[in-house]
């Protein structure tokens, strides 16, 4: 390791600048990975104009959350699966399945609903663990074991309720799919915006104080490190953007019935899902795996158990949204999760992942899919046809992953 | 006999920084067997895809004549209706169908559109009768081995009426009983009148069945002669003879205790499980010593450093590894990294690399825990590391956040190497170190491994370059078909001798 030079080198190859300086990284706008947010927000715009402001309405966003949250968590865990290079079919008979085993033992035996939730979540795994073990240890396509495992699995729905849905639910898991943070605190007056829930509000204000100080601390990390960074009034743009955007949601929620639950358990998704993939040593492999398997093999990358790992993980993501789904309906029913797979697929790759394999993000995929569940829910408000919201989901994500091929053909052609 | 039936005249071809060919001049006459023979990368198959059309008439200057008439191919299916056939050295056979279907891919008896099976297949059996392969012709080329493929191939070149066969390493990949059919075959072609153009590494094959030899070095031709006037060491000093110049740098050697031994390792072929590419191979490396090894292509230099490194190629793997007078194992790549050793592959692209990603991130990818607490990677660490190699190692970019895969080739081989370093090995496997990058960028890297040697690590170099691992190494092992025929120290060899041993036949292994 004496490879390294001194400091003195270093700071001399930093420039004249010194080591203590910060280095300022350009500006430079970059449409590729700003895409996906520029087309949400022009979504957002163009269906609150056309619906006089309803689609931002209090009730009206939390609806969106409720309604699409399992598509979100599905989507992080499909996105993770893309980045690997493979592809998960099978999600939405999977959701079905573990939300049918879930009203089983709840509903006909039962069960109490956490020993119930946690044997659902290790149903989910068994069911990664299987369609992993022949992806990863036996080599067949993912695209081939999951297509299977779309058929098995809704076929050990149907095994599991007959033509039948089974319910009602316990109140506890209605409450995680459907219900409310309940009001721990007073409503505050908001002037002209009436009265909001003050502990929701608090919420949101810590989360804004979090992100604030993740984002110095991380800032102040690479400046110790002498690091390019982000000249200061646009990283206060970075940071006060999504601060603005959160504490405008967490209000309009706070307006209506505070938060939902599912809205707290998809952000600790998300803040847990985003940390693993930019920080964790098995996020990274999953990209390295993506980007260039060979490679990864022989940098020591233990490729197939990371491949077994991330089946496992969407078989549990699944049962979870398997749970939410069913809470929701309150009816664990056979269709259940027709088609989810579709749509957290179609997410994950409006959020910007490559088919190759080896990019994408879990914010992005989440992007992706509120960009579809703003249409879903915009259209609605509308009044549109179904097939009108189908064409546009369909031009939506092909303009996307267009997009994305012709600006990475731009990039190489540059060079 | 002196028809000649192609003259290739003054041949240059350009690659973007590259003269493959210069000025080539050859001349094969009707019915005669004609061998080229030259060092890996001195233009034998260039000229080959030149000929067959594959670099079309306009991407090269110079001039062939093929049976008195100017040729401008412009596809490899111009020159096969010439009756020019190329047989590379990978079969390109579709290994599902029959071998009927594959004799006759995009030649088929057909009528309007319909193909005419009966006729298909005994013409079929025809063919395989005059190659003397005893196989229906309905069976799937997947079910034959090696050997009889290549006849299925030489059976297709008869069905479009070769006047001139070209094999590339024919031999190569077949075992001795298969190699001896081949070489007999080619004869009773010859004696049909079908000219043989082959290229070879094997000299005693190329001395038993060729008429006349050219040899190739550097892109120029340097001679061509009679069979009656040769002998193998005549082809040797033609094939290497250059001086070596001053491109390596100065470097005195501190040779410590032994750090690695490789007793009686063999490994076979993944695809052909009873063929064995390195047989009972023994090897020690020391600390501090640039060792080479030195071989033709397909004697088994890349298997074997990756079947030492983790088993990632071969199998039906046996012999002992002994690390620091212990024995160890390394069954897997994690394994072997763990024990000390690291390999960096000859194909950096396909093998070495994450392209789309950044240059910190490919440093970091074979040592990442070391970089990590608990499983989370310390970000910044990972870039101060990489900003580290990026001094040290003199990677041009602008900073370790640019994408490997825009790189040059000199630079990406920096990335390759800085993974490996920080992965701290004691025992390092560099294949072919320095393949396609440019002399200035090499003489930076032959620094980097002196370097290394000095710091008390084992270094193992596979080259296709004997002046270069001339110029580098220590001590040098040659293998040949396999078998670790010599070993010779840095004052004792020259190219002569090493091409000798390199050539070397089994039977006849160096004490």
């Amino acid at each position: 390791m004496t490879v390294a030079p001194t400091n003195a080198e270093l700071s001399m190859d930093e420039g004249p600048a010194g080591a203590r300086n910060k280095v300022t990284r350009k500006v430079n706008f970059d449409l590729k990975s700003s895409g996906i947010y520029i087309a949400l927000a022009l979504l957002v715009l163009g269906f609150t104009v056309a619906t006089g402001g309803d689609l931002l309405a209090p009730q009206n966003l939390s609806n969106i959350i409720v309604q699409y949250s399992y598509i979100l968590v599905l989507a992080i865990g499909m996105v993770l699966i893309i980045i690997a290079g493979h592809i998960d079919l099978s999600v939405g008979s999977v959701v079905a399945a573990t939300g049918a085993f879930a009203a089983v033992m709840m509903v006909d035996w039962h069960l109490s609903w956490p020993i119930a939730v946690i044997v659902t979540l290790i149903f989910g795994a068994v069911i990664g663990a299987w369609q992993g073990y022949w992806v990863a240890y036996f080599g067949i396509p993912a695209f081939i074991v999951t297509l299977a495992g779309m058929l098995l699995f809704r076929a050990i729905t149907y095994m599991i309720l007959g033509n039948k849905g089974i319910g009602p639910f316990p109140d506890e898991i209605r409450t995680l799919a459907n219900g409310f943070t309940p009001g721990f605190l007073n409503n505050v007056g908001l002037g002209p915006l009436g009265g909001a829930d003050l502990f929701s509000i608090l919420v949101g204000i810590l989360v804004v104080v979090a992100l604030v100080f993740v984002q110095w601390r991380a800032r102040a990390g690479r400046i110790r490190y002498n690091q390019a960074v982000d000249p200061m009034w646009l990283f206060v743009l970075k940071v006060a953007g999504p601060a603005v955007l959160v504490m405008f949601l967490v209000v309009q929620l706070a307006r209506f019935r505070n938060l939902p639950w599912v809205l707290v358990l998809l952000a600790a998704l998300v803040v847990g899902y985003t940390f693993v993939t930019n920080r964790a040593v098995f996020g990274r492999q999953i990209y390295a795996v993506g980007g260039n398997l060979q490679a990864a093999t022989l940098s020591g990358v233990k490729v197939k158990s990371v491949v077994f790992w991330l089946f496992v993980n969407m078989g549990v993501l699944s049962a979870v949204a398997g749970i939410i789904f069913a809470g929701r309906l309150n009816l664990a029913g056979p269709t259940a999760g027709n088609s989810f797979e579709l749509d957290a697929i179609a997410a994950a790759f409006i959020g910007g992942a490559a088919v190759q394999g080896g990019v994408g993000k879990v914010v992005g995929a989440i992007t992706g899919g509120l960009i579809m569940g703003v249409i879903n829910n915009g259209a609605g408000l509308l009044g549109w046809q179904t097939e009108k919201v189908m064409l546009a989901k369909g031009i939506v994500l092909l303009a996307a992953v267009a997009f994305d091929v012709w600006s990475k053909r731009r990039t190489a052609g540059a060079k | 006999m002196t028809d000649t039936i192609l003259r290739m005249s003054g041949i240059t071809k350009t690659f973007p920084g590259v003269k493959a060919l210069q000025d080539v001049d050859i001349e094969v006459r009707r019915g005669e067997i004609h061998a080229i023979c030259g060092e890996n990368g001195a233009g034998k198959s260039t000229l080959m895809k030149v000929l067959s059309g594959v670099y079309p008439h306009g991407t090269y200057e110079g001039e062939i004549q093929f049976e008195g008439e100017p040729c401008h191919f412009s596809g490899i299916r111009d020159s096969e209706h010439r009756g020019i056939v190329i047989i590379h050295q990978e079969l390109a056979l579709a290994s599902n169908l029959s071998i009927a279907e594959n004799i006759f891919l995009g030649n088929e008896r057909s009528k309007r559109g319909w193909i005419n099976w009966n006729e298909t297949n005994a013409a079929a059996d025809e063919l395989l009768r005059r190659v003397g392969l005893e196989e229906k012709a309905v069976t799937p080329v997947v079910e034959l081995g090696v050997g009889k493929q290549q006849l299925v191939e030489i059976a297709k070149a008869l069905s479009k009426d070769v006047k001139l066969l070209i094999l590339d390493e024919p031999t190569a990949a077949l075992n001795d009983d298969d190699s001896a059919h081949l070489l007999n075959l080619l004869r009773g072609l010859r004696d049909q009148g079908i000219t043989c153009v082959i290229i070879s590494h094997k000299l005693n094959e190329v001395m038993g069945i060729s008429d006349r030899v050219t040899i190739l070095r550097d892109g120029r031709t340097i001679w061509t002669d009679e069979i009656e006037n040769l002998t193998e060491d005549k082809i040797i000093s033609g094939m290497v003879g250059r001086d070596l110049e001053h491109r390596y740098p100065e470097h005195e050697p501190k040779v410590g205790e032994e750090v690695l031994r490789i007793e009686d390792w063999t490994v076979h072929s993944p695809t052909q499980p009873d063929r064995a590419l390195v047989r009972k191979a023994n090897l020690t490396l020391r600390r501090g010593e640039i060792v080479g090894l030195a071989g033709l292509m397909g004697a088994g230099r890349t298997e074997l450093a990756m079947s030492v490194f983790g088993r990632s190629y071969g199998v039906n793997i046996s012999g002992r590894l002994i690390k620091d007078g212990k024995e160890i194992q390394t069954r897997t790549v994690r394994e072997a990294i763990d024990h000390g050793i690291a390999y960096a592959t000859e194909d950096r692209k396909r093998y070495g690399l994450n392209l789309i990603e950044d240059i910190k991130r490919n440093i970091s990818a074979a040592a990442l825990t070391k970089l990590a607490k608990g499983g989370w990677v310390d970000g910044n660490e990972e870039f101060k590391v990489a900003n580290e190699y990026r001094a040290s190692m003199n990677i041009k970019a602008p900073d370790v956040g640019a994408v490997v895969g825009k790189l040059s080739g000199g630079n990406q081989q920096k990335v390759v190497l800085s993974k490996w370093i920080f992965a701290d090995p004691d025992v390092l496997i560099l294949d072919e170190p320095t393949r396609g990058i440019d002399v200035g960028a090499k003489y930076e890297i032959y620094t980097i491994i002196n370097r290394l040697a000095d710091e008390g690590k084992a270094i193992l170099v596979i080259s296709s370059e004997l002046p270069e691992l001339l110029g580098i190494c220590d001590r040098i092992y040659t293998l040949s078909a396999g078998r670790i025929t010599g070993e010779v120290s840095r004052a004792e060899a020259t190219q002569e001798s090493l091409m000798t041993l390199m050539t070397k036949e089994e039977q006849e292994v160096a004490p």
